[in-house]
């Protein structure tokens, strides 16, 4: 048993043959997690009891035979946006540092549900907003590959808990990019569902017409049997959708001849490192060898899509975070003596810099003057973006881009300049814009043995062709 | 640039943060080196194009008009437990057990 490379069929299935409990397996990971994750800084907080409680659940079942849940004893992490029962969840954000949720984020239920064992809270960047986890008002964290560089951000303590061997599976949430770039710099699997295709019923809102949840794991197949058992309608989430939930993880394996690829030029010009071009186009070339069919299409307005989306995400932000008052969730400054006082100055202490640079652009973009100028335009140009990619959808199945310009860059080396931090995110925050499904997986390393990543886009609601792509390539790499 | 420390001062207002004046110097630096980017947007004719602020009513049934379009997001009108008092309270840095306690409002 190698706990560092293990997969979610692996875990489910020593623990049906009680080769191991899933008890003594929660505690093998545990004692990884005590033992590295002082480097690597990806745990915010541990919830061992809980974790312990559900692990002898699972063994009860086990011991008597039964069949076991599709999950069963499979260590996971939990991003700390999404809501967990009698748990402090912090949204990475010293706001929230003593906020102990109420009730259960439906994905974190269903995870549970299916026999799951969450081990705990992942480090990300404060309200999710970040590109290199360095904004977390905790501590940063650092790429298990390198601890030099970033893990990406703003999931970046999932994707690094899911490369250091801290957690078979984890969950993160993605609204430009923040599940697919970690995993893309951290050499793991992340999977982005299409808008509406998973409840978002306690997670803590960032952009609300662009948030995702969405799982991590070491294979497509494990990404697949995630999104199944978190995917479905929710009643307490009306924008979650009412469209049946496929048999993802029997898309694995399905042959790919035939299938129309699309490779968008605008994603392969100026900025892209070259090592990280090779490396696609290596694998276009190998897809076609598959018998897939390679047609170069157009999304023409690709350059636009980063102004749109910090012109959409940080309008919304601006609105989602005007709960956090001082009035309801732990942070009430005792500086304050008159209400708009305790508003201001609770504000202040709780929030970080670019979460407050995010809020001040977002209210900016839609104060009396400027909302014809920047948000409207920004949607308008959000209409244009979605055309491009349904003009693309007319002729092929599926787009193959990169995920990141770059391979995971060094901590310190943004920080200081918010534009080139947004950049990073150039080839991931349109499909949030457009609500469409994508994956980002391995593709190979850098001649420093750092991870590329190579991301596949599908048509809304067609996860299946996603997966059944991104496994092949899979295979194709081993 | 565009924005200036009094626009940084009005949109820190109707946000309520209170910033430095530290802080408030960086904002405007960055305020500015965000939308000097953003502008690139202005590049575009968009007269004739429609906004587009969500994407889910692309997949409601096109069939259906008016609310009904919309019957995928709807419930049935019966009650439900929600969350209870002492749960919503449970975080309130100030309640009296039945209420969240703010600051006075109104003062004399």
């Amino acid at each position: 048993m190698n706990i560092n490379t293990m997969t979610v069929d692996e875990a489910r299935s020593l623990v049906q043959s009680r080769e191991i409990t899933a008890h003594a397996l929660a505690e093998a990971h545990y004692s990884q997690i005590e033992s590295r994750d002082e480097t690597i800084g990806s745990f915010l907080t541990l919830t061992k009891e809980r974790a312990l409680a559900q692990a002898q659940r699972i063994d009860r079942l086990a011991e008597k035979g039964d069949p076991l849940p599709p999950l069963a004893g499979v260590p996971v992490g939990i991003k700390d946006v999404l809501m967990t029962r009698g748990e402090r969840t912090t949204a990475g954000s010293s706001f929230l540092e003593k906020f102990i949720a109420p009730y259960d984020a439906t994905a974190v239920a269903k995870l549970e549900a299916a026999g799951a064992v969450c081990l705990g809270k992942l480090n990300c960047d404060e309200f999710a907003m970040g590109s290199s986890n360095e904004n977390s008002a905790f501590h940063p964290v650092r790429n298990p590959r390198d601890t030099t560089r970033v893990p990406g951000g703003s999931s970046g303590g999932s994707a690094a808990a899911v490369a250091a061997g801290f957690a078979v599976a984890t969950l993160g949430s993605d609204t430009g990019g923040s599940i697919r770039q970690p995993a893309a710099f951290c050499g793991v699997v992340g999977l982005l569902p299409t808008y509406g295709r998973v409840s978002r019923y306690g997670l803590i809102a960032f952009a609300s017409s662009l948030d995702h949840v969405g799982p991590f794991a070491r294979t497509v197949k494990d990404s697949a049997t995630l999104l199944e058992v978190i995917a479905g309608r929710d009643p307490r989430d009306s924008t979650s959708a009412d469209v049946p939930v496929a048999n993802y993880a029997s898309e694995c394996g399905r042959d790919v001849k035939g299938l129309r690829i699309g490779i968008p030029e605008e994603y392969f010009g100026e900025g892209l490192d070259p090592e990280i071009r090779q490396a696609i186009e290596r694998r276009i070339d190998a897809l076609r060898k598959a018998g897939c069919e390679i047609v170069s299409v157009s999304l023409p307005h690709t350059e636009y899509a980063i102004p749109v989306y910090y012109i959409v995400a940080t309008a919304e932000a601006s609105a989602n975070l005007a709960r956090f008052d001082g009035v309801r969730y732990t942070t009430r400054s005792s500086q304050s003596k008159t209400l708009a006082d305790m508003y201001r100055r609770s504000r202040d202490e709780g929030f970080g810099a670019e979460v407050k640079r995010r809020i001040l652009l977002g209210t900016y973009a839609l104060s009396a003057g400027y909302y014809d100028a920047y948000y409207l335009k920004a949607q308008q140009v959000r209409t244009l973006l979605t055309r491009d990619f349904q003009n693309a959808f007319t002729s092929v199945d599926a787009i193959v881009t990169p995920v990141t310009p770059t391979v995971a860059f060094k901590l310190g080396e943004k920080t200081n300049d918010p534009v080139a931090m947004y950049l990073n995110d150039i080839y991931t925050v349109t499909a949030n814009l457009v609500g469409v499904p994508g994956i980002s997986l391995p593709c190979g390393n850098n001649h420093e043995g750092l991870p590329i990543g190579i991301q596949i886009l599908g048509k809304h609601f067609d996860e299946a062709t996603v997966i059944r792509l991104a496994h092949a390539m899979e295979q194709d790499q081993l | 640039m565009k924005v200036t420390d009094k626009d940084v001062a009005y949109v820190a207002d109707l946000a309520n943060l209170e910033l430095t004046p530290d802080e408030s110097t960086r904002m405007v630096a960055d305020l500015n080196s965000i939308l000097s980017h953003i502008d690139k947007l202005n590049q575009l004719d968009t007269s004739n194009v429609e906004p587009l602020a969500e994407v889910v009513s692309a997949f409601a049934s096109a069939e259906r008009k008016g609310s009904d379009k919309f019957a995928y997001a709807q419930r049935p009108d019966v009650l439900v437990p929600g969350l209870s008092r002492e749960a919503a309270l449970s975080n309130a840095p100030d309640t009296d057990g039945t209420c969240f306690k703010v600051p006075k409002v109104i003062e004399r």
